[in-house]
């Protein structure tokens, strides 16, 4: 059970929030900036005072008499500017976390990432910054993990490659996580629920199947490597290639 | 001219040795401090370290004299159960330069603090890391050039320093006399060759010193 309560005064409004996820699944938190997404990650993670109740599978992390330091947290984070050591090479930034080489050598190749094991943060591309962020949120097995805008910062084309990429290891790990995001598109693609947060406080948290038809209608356009891109509309999706033909219409379910 | 007698220099890196790696130590948990808190305290707590910048040193020194002198309480305490005499002492010299030279290691290391990205911290934290390693394993390592200038400036200011030397320790030979005192000395008894010599020597020194901090900024800037 992952049960969270938190009451905290913000500038302009109070943060009240009352959350329950779904265990193993991606929960996205949308809203509008400002609307207090980032303050409600970082008081579960520890990072900021609050009054809260905060229980993560029968784990007490917070309540009237107990405050677990974000150490004590089994947490992983990431940030929105991926805080990756920058002292640190890509290996060294993993294994600082937790000194496990066989898992970290596995998690990079995961990512594709292993050959640049010995670089540092500043000889990184903001794609390849963003998959080390990951991974190295990864390496503790955390019971819940935090991303913070993860992909905000990247260009489009990355942005949907990495969707895709970051919620396939997600869900390898079968990690609760809460995926704080206000681009539409990644929350669709990425998350199974939605919760939407309006001036500190939840609006709806709902199955993501709930949201829209099963099936669009799209057009296949192009077939490159592995993907296909499909005219929904008058807008372009790009999804993994499943035997499509170029020129022919499909179902596309929205919920995978 | 007689052999020259380096005694003054050797007490005066011995000292300044020693006064960068005391306050080392004390500054960083106050820097840390000071550089994360919002507390309403902290422009309080910054005036004061910042006192001996715009002090004169007699003031200081002055102010040591009485507080740290035999007649005082904690001068009385020191010497009645630790044996520590503080005036006219190294020991003595060692606390008046930890004072004086507080500024000059604490505001580079609470500005390298300050400019360091918090959400590297606070993974860091997350990673399940204390304040010691995120401290020396994390902070420390990204901020190399604010660490070399307090670490380097204190030393060579701690090397130059005169007037609170001068009321705190006097100039006894081999124990309170550092290498400016025995500049002063030598002006006085009219000695121009030796002031000259020991003068060039600290005019090097000190010009070197802030030459390798310059060019270190300037190295780890361009990386």
């Amino acid at each position: 059970m992952i049960k969270i309560n938190i009451s905290k005064p913000l500038r302009e409004f109070e943060l009240n929030i009352d959350l329950e996820i779904e265990p193993k699944k991606i929960t996205a938190i949308t809203g509008e900036s400002g609307s207090g997404k980032t303050t409600l990650l970082r008081v579960i993670a520890g990072l900021e005072k609050s009054k809260a109740e905060i229980i993560i599978e029968d784990k007490i992390y917070q309540n009237s008499k107990i405050f677990l330091p974000p150490q004590k947290r089994d947490i992983g984070f990431v940030f929105q500017d991926y805080a990756l050591f920058s002292n640190m090479s890509v290996i060294d930034n993993l294994l600082f976390v937790k000194r496990d080489k066989e898992f970290a050598k596995e998690l990079l190749e995961m990512v594709g990432l292993y050959s640049l094991k010995d670089r540092y943060p500043n000889e990184l591309s903001g794609g390849q910054k963003q998959r080390v962020a990951l991974v190295r949120a990864l390496i503790k097995r955390p019971k819940l993990l935090l991303l913070d805008e993860p992909l905000s910062a990247l260009d489009s084309k990355t942005k949907e490659r990495l969707q895709i990429q970051t919620k396939e290891i997600i869900k390898r790990f079968n990690i609760t996580t809460l995926l704080v995001s206000h681009d539409l598109s990644e929350v669709f693609s990425m998350a199974d629920f939605i919760a939407n947060i309006d001036r500190g406080r939840v609006e709806y948290i709902k199955a993501k199947k709930s949201f829209i038809k099963p099936y669009i209608r799209g057009k296949v356009i192009e077939i490159e490597d592995e993907f296909a891109t499909i005219l929904v509309g008058k807008e372009l999706i790009r999804i993994k290639n499943q035997g499509f033909k170029v020129g022919t219409y499909i179902n596309l379910d929205i919920n995978s | 001219m007689e052999e020259l007698n380096f005694t003054p220099f050797i007490l005066s890196f011995k000292l300044a040795a020693i006064t960068t790696a005391i306050l080392f130590f004390i500054s960083l948990p106050i820097a840390w401090y000071l550089a994360f808190s919002k507390s309403k305290l902290k422009p309080f707590i910054e005036a004061i370290i910042a006192l001996p910048i715009v002090l004169p040193p007699s003031v200081l020194g002055f102010y040591l004299l009485v507080f740290l002198s035999k007649n005082s309480a904690i001068g009385e305490f020191l010497e009645k159960y630790f044996n520590i005499e503080l005036i006219f002492s190294f020991s003595g010299l060692v606390v008046a330069s930890v004072i004086y030279s507080f500024p000059f290691m604490v505001q580079p290391l609470q500005s390298g603090f300050e400019s360091l990205n918090k959400s590297m911290i606070e993974a860091s934290f997350i990673s399940g890391k204390g304040v010691i390693t995120t401290l020396f394993k994390v902070a420390l390592p990204n901020i190399k050039p604010a660490l070399m200038t307090a670490l380097i400036i204190t030393f060579a200011h701690t090397i130059g320093e005169f007037g609170v030397v001068l009321m705190v320790g006097g100039s006894i030979e081999g124990e309170t006399k550092v290498a400016s005192i025995a500049i002063y000395e030598m002006v006085e008894s009219l000695d121009y060759k030796g002031a000259h010599i020991y003068s060039a020597i600290l005019l090097a020194f000190s010009f070197i010193t802030l030459l390798v901090v310059y060019i270190l900024n300037r190295k780890f800037k361009v990386k």
